[in-house]
């Protein structure tokens, strides 16, 4: 699976970096940034947490 | 979905119920009987609030999650229809970019954001360690029984936030005692405005200090975007209000409300005392913050274009309400949900609120919470309350639900 992320939307909660600590991370300001953006199989289950609780729609996985 | 909205509730003017509603007695820590009925009956209900006005109330988290989501409501107080809490908020300044839309919301936002980053906040955990241990050594070395909130749960956001921000501790009774006054919904607005003078009227002394004299703090970061113009010295001191306040009443009445509500459920108690498991203590504060409702008079946006939500037509210039209180209550995405289970994985909670408002403070509350839960009832493993539930004082009055006095003895 690949992960995309719209940096714009984000709103800096890291609430995607508490669920998924390998593929998310954040820049100076809070930002969300992505590690990676293919997301192995153990991954997945950490990034589908990610993407619900992301409160600015910001993430989304979608089939590589 | 429809029928179920276009109920008699709403139909009749002035027959919707009233909101806020009062909880039953004996349950301080479940919402409103009267708002668990609106939810079985809908998403969506009109209710009543102070001023006559009948705003919508959300019920339902899809709901509560989609309108809060939603660039078509406001989180502009000033819009028509938007659904104010008290008389003294009605036509008061705003309070910084909570209360703004896009772009202009996150323009100032962002300009804050960078402490509260996931790093920024563990690097604090060592600091807010110490300060819970050392608040914890107080109590242990005088005699019982003890306020909890004076002594314990007051104290720590307050040491952490005035940190955060770099102003001196020293000043926090004059903070606290006017935060208590503009989050008193019974306060006049002269009341609340002489508060929130004095508070700003300090802060904007310390952010013009460090126009000329920079530390390594917020309220420098803050100042810093003054000599960039890119923030007027009123705006800066509307950001730094927002700030001090904020971290203040919540994380507070979360640790009071909490303690009270693992008293009364002593097995969900005993797995937090008997854990070192840093991932039981975040299931637990995530639990917490679920079950618990300290923002209990929701969230609230005016509608600005016409939306459709389950099937109604929500027209702009209404006003709308989500109460997350019953959105984490919500039996299609929480089983047995009034059921308190430091277990269970909770983190889908929007006790937080949810869009691009969400709590900017969450990550340091969240980590604030975990070394609050994860230390105190481990080191006072007697810990019980030294009086009856029944006379514990809720703030049913206050804008952050909480408790006023909470007396324990071990
Ligand atoms: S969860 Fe969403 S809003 Fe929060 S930091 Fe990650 S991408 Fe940004």
């Amino acid at each position: 699976m690949k992960v995309e992320l719209e940096a714009d939307k984000c709103v800096a909660s890291g609430q995607c970096v508490v669920a998924a600590m390998d593929v998310f991370d954040q820049d100076d300001e809070g930002i969300a940034i992505l590690l990676t953006e293919e997301v192995g199989d153990d991954q997945v289950d950490d990034v589908r947490e990610a993407v619900a609780v992301c409160p600015a729609a910001a993430i989304r996985l979608v089939q590589a | 979905m429809a029928e179920t909205v276009a109920g008699p509730a709403h139909d009749v003017a002035g027959t919707a119920p009233e909101f806020p509603m009062p909880r039953a007695s004996r349950c301080p820590f479940d919402p409103p009987p009267g708002l668990k009925e609106l939810q079985e009956q809908g998403p969506l209900a009109k209710v009543r609030l102070w001023d006559g006005s009948e705003p919508w109330l959300v019920t339902r988290y899809a709901e509560q999650r989609a309108v809060l989501g939603d660039p078509r409501v406001s989180a502009d107080t000033e819009q028509p229809g938007y659904p104010t809490k008290a008389s003294a908020e009605a036509g008061e300044g705003k309070l910084s970019f909570i209360m703004m839309d896009d772009p202009e919301h996150a323009r100032l936002r962002r300009m804050v954001t960078a402490p509260f980053a996931i790093r920024k906040v563990e690097a604090l955990r060592p600091a807010v360690q110490r300060i819970v241990d050392g608040l914890i050594d107080d109590m242990l070395a005088g005699p019982g029984p003890v306020d909890l909130v004076e002594a314990f749960a007051l104290p720590i956001p307050s040491l952490v936030i005035c940190e955060l921000l770099g102003v001196p501790y020293a000043d926090h009774a004059m903070f606290q005692d006017n935060t208590r006054t503009m989050v008193r919904t019974t306060a006049t607005p002269e009341e609340r405005g002489a508060a929130t003078r004095e508070i700003a009227g300090y802060l904007a002394g310390q952010i013009a200090r460090r126009l000329t004299d920079p530390q390594d703090d917020l309220l420098s970061g803050i100042a810093g975007r003054v000599a960039a113009g890119e923030l007027t010295h009123g705006q800066a001191t509307e950001m730094a209000l927002l700030l001090l306040i904020a971290g203040h009443e919540t994380t507070a009445n979360m640790i009071t409300l909490g303690t009270a509500a693992l008293l009364e459920h002593p097995d969900q108690l005993a797995l937090l005392r008997d854990t070192d498991d840093p991932k039981l203590v975040a299931s637990a504060v995530e639990e917490l913050l679920r079950y618990l409702h300290i923002t209990h008079l929701g969230r609230r946006r005016a509608v600005t274009e016409d939306i459709e939500l389950a099937g109604q037509v929500i027209r702009a210039g209404e006003g709308v309400i989500m109460v997350n209180e019953i959105g984490n209550r919500d039996p299609e995405v929480f089983e047995d949900p009034d059921r308190l289970d430091i277990t269970r994985d909770a983190r889908r909670h929007v006790a937080f609120g949810f869009g691009v408002h969400q709590c900017l403070g969450q990550p340091l509350a969240r980590m604030e919470l975990q070394v609050v839960y994860g230390t105190l009832y481990r080191r006072i493993p007697t810990l019980r309350l030294a009086c009856a539930l029944e006379d514990v004082r809720f703030k049913h009055d206050a804008f952050i639900y909480g408790i006023h006095e909470l007396p324990v003895a071990w």
